[in-house]
């Protein structure tokens, strides 16, 4: 496939600011059960939600230059029922109106007590509405990668893979992201984001090496003896039918030689994975420009990354396109 | 229910390109249209087609066959692509099986055409919707035009009559048959798509030729062959004898 970068900056610009958000909510049930230190909850909250907020409306943006007619954009809520992409339109703004709220009770100090839980916690508007945003953290992931996992022609993203390295590597970008954050605004829970960030780019690493393995091992479905229906063994395509480009030869070839796939991949696999980990081992105790050179390394390993996923993804149309004259 | 459909003879397609033209230039001025070219005098032209015909070598020099492949959207009876539309511009018609594309609710998103294992679908660069073969629904069931007429303008184009239209649910049908008695297949049917478009197959054609067609049966004049003479006691006999 050819990779879009409107995509690309979509998904791993939104795939950060759910990491992110999760990272918050993941510091204050921990601290709510006294777990971890009290930040400062207007600086790391309610900045932090402001940041995750911004990456949201910026992956947004950059969806918009991938549709021919964005001012239509609206329309793509209607087949929630059958089409992933539309499940993905109608939670990305409902993740983003919990981020808002949930920012803004911690901005504004907000905290009535709603609720006791049996222990004698009490709950406040930010922890439901803190819930509610993890549960659509997740329900964005799931849609964000079912939107290709689903392609049963696309043998390269069909698979569970898919959808788990979306949430690893969102999530692993976002407690990077987060330690960074942290480091200028609740040092105290420094130590705490960087393991946890830590812990979530190695269980990445896993994930996308499986997917790497399984990728590199598939057999194609479809061969040049389906796609015309002719059994024999030997068939060449002479003629595509033009001798210019068409919409078939431009969206689903990626154009690039093998040895320009082979260096993104190994640039993503040292960026986004040990580059990162070595950064925020070393940035643990709160050293700012580590943790934040750390989140920068792992972000363009990222665009690395999913540049390289939808490369590597073979469209069985590409049978019909094969030679030009 | 009714399921329209093309059946193209592979057996018969010369690849002359004349459906492609007579597709587009249909197409470009019905209700489909129009099919935008860029840079169409330049180095590097291209444009939105509804049907390509491509050419394929089979077998090895010079044992060599070439197949001419025409191309286009297969009207699906599970079509892949209609689930995927997020604003449901894509859809399949329950009277006749057209899979159609509403160019006022497209999004330009691009998903269908991922979604489609052929690449039967184009993006028109011009106005940025997705297009792709409306089995020329607005030529069918025009009732201005002659019965004859109301046919995909390809198949009106076709010089060879390789390429049938009609009904494949209906078992009478002309379309019926060909698939059923001349081995039409479907493409790429280990997706489960169940394309509605049936390709027929390459016969090969042999001639058996028996003696007695190789020279005149009727030889009045003797020119072939002079026959044996009877003796005079003997009948004639009319291409048996000569006397």
């Amino acid at each position: 496939m050819h990779p879009a970068f409107s995509v690309i900056f979509l998904t791993t610009l939104i795939g950060a600011a759910q990491g992110l958000f999760l990272a918050l909510f993941t510091a204050q049930s921990y601290a709510a059960f006294k777990l971890l230190p009290q930040p400062d909850a207007h600086a790391f909250y309610g900045q932090g939600s402001l940041l995750a907020l911004v990456l949201l409306i910026a992956g947004l943006g950059a969806s918009f230059f991938h549709l021919g007619h964005p001012e239509r954009a609206w329309r793509a809520a209607t087949k929630w029922r059958t089409s992933w992409l539309s499940r993905e339109v109608i939670v990305l703004p409902a993740f983003m109106g919990v981020v808002f709220l949930y920012g803004l009770a911690h901005w504004l100090g907000w905290h009535p007590v709603m609720m006791t839980l049996p222990g004698g916690l009490p709950v406040d508007p930010s922890a439901i509405l803190g819930v509610a945003g993890t549960l659509l953290a997740f329900a964005l992931f799931v849609c964000t990668a079912m939107i290709y996992a689903s392609l049963k022609f696309l043998a390269e993203w069909h698979s569970p893979l898919t959808v788990i390295n979306y949430i690893l590597l969102g999530g692993a970008s976002g407690f990077s992201l987060a330690a960074a954050f942290a480091a200028y605004t609740a040092p105290e829970l420094v130590s705490f984001l960087t393991g946890w960030a830590i812990i979530i780019t190695l269980l990445g690493l896993v994930g996308r090496a499986a997917s790497l393995y399984r990728n590199a091992r598939l057999k194609p479905k479809s061969t040049l003896q389906t796609a015309i229906g002719i059994k024999h063994p030997r068939i060449v395509q002479k003629t595509q039918g033009f001798m210019g480009g068409s919409f078939n030869t431009r969206e689903f070839f990626h154009g690039s030689s093998v040895g320009v796939l082979r260096a993104i991949k190994w640039f993503f696999l040292v960026a986004v994975f040990p580059m990162p980990v070595v950064l925020l081992a070393s940035g643990m105790q709160g050293a700012t420009i580590l943790l934040a050179a750390a989140f920068l390394v792992q972000y363009a390993g990222l665009l690395a990354e999913r540049w390289y996923f939808f490369a590597q993804a073979n469209h069985p149309q590409n049978l019909y396109y094969q030679s030009i004259a | 229910m009714t399921q329209l459909a093309l059946v193209i003879d592979l057996n018969v397609c010369v690849g002359c390109q004349a459906c492609v033209t007579s597709c587009k230039e249909w197409n470009t001025s019905g209700s489909a249209g129009p099919m935008g070219d860029q840079n169409p005098y330049g180095a590097d032209p291209t444009g939105t087609f509804f049907n390509r015909v491509q050419t394929f070598e089979v077998g090895e020099f010079p044992n060599t066959e070439t197949v001419h492949f025409p191309k286009s959207c297969l009207h699906c009876e599970d079509p892949p692509c209609v689930p995927v539309c997020p604003t449901g511009a894509s859809y399949k018609r329950k009277e006749d099986g057209i899979v159609l594309v509403d160019y006022d609710k497209c999004i330009g998103c691009k998903y269908c055409s991922w979604a489609c294992p052929y690449g039967a679908r184009e993006l028109d660069e011009q106005q940025q919707v997705m297009k792709k073969c409306t089995l020329c629904v607005d030529r069918i069931y025009d009732m201005t035009m002659a019965p004859e007429d109301r046919k995909p303008s390809c198949v009106k184009a076709c010089p060879t009559s390789a390429r049938l239209f009609g009904d494949i649910h209906d078992p009478q049908s002309a379309v019926s048959l060909a698939i059923r008695e001349s081995g039409g297949y479907p493409l790429m049917p280990e997706w489960g798509t169940q394309p509605a478009n049936h390709y027929l197959p390459r016969r090969k054609t042999r001639i058996k030729i028996h003696e007695d067609e190789l020279e005149r049966a009727d030889n009045p004049l003797k020119v072939d062959r002079q026959l044996p003479r009877p003796a005079m006691d003997e009948p004639t006999l009319d291409d048996v004898t000569t006397w």
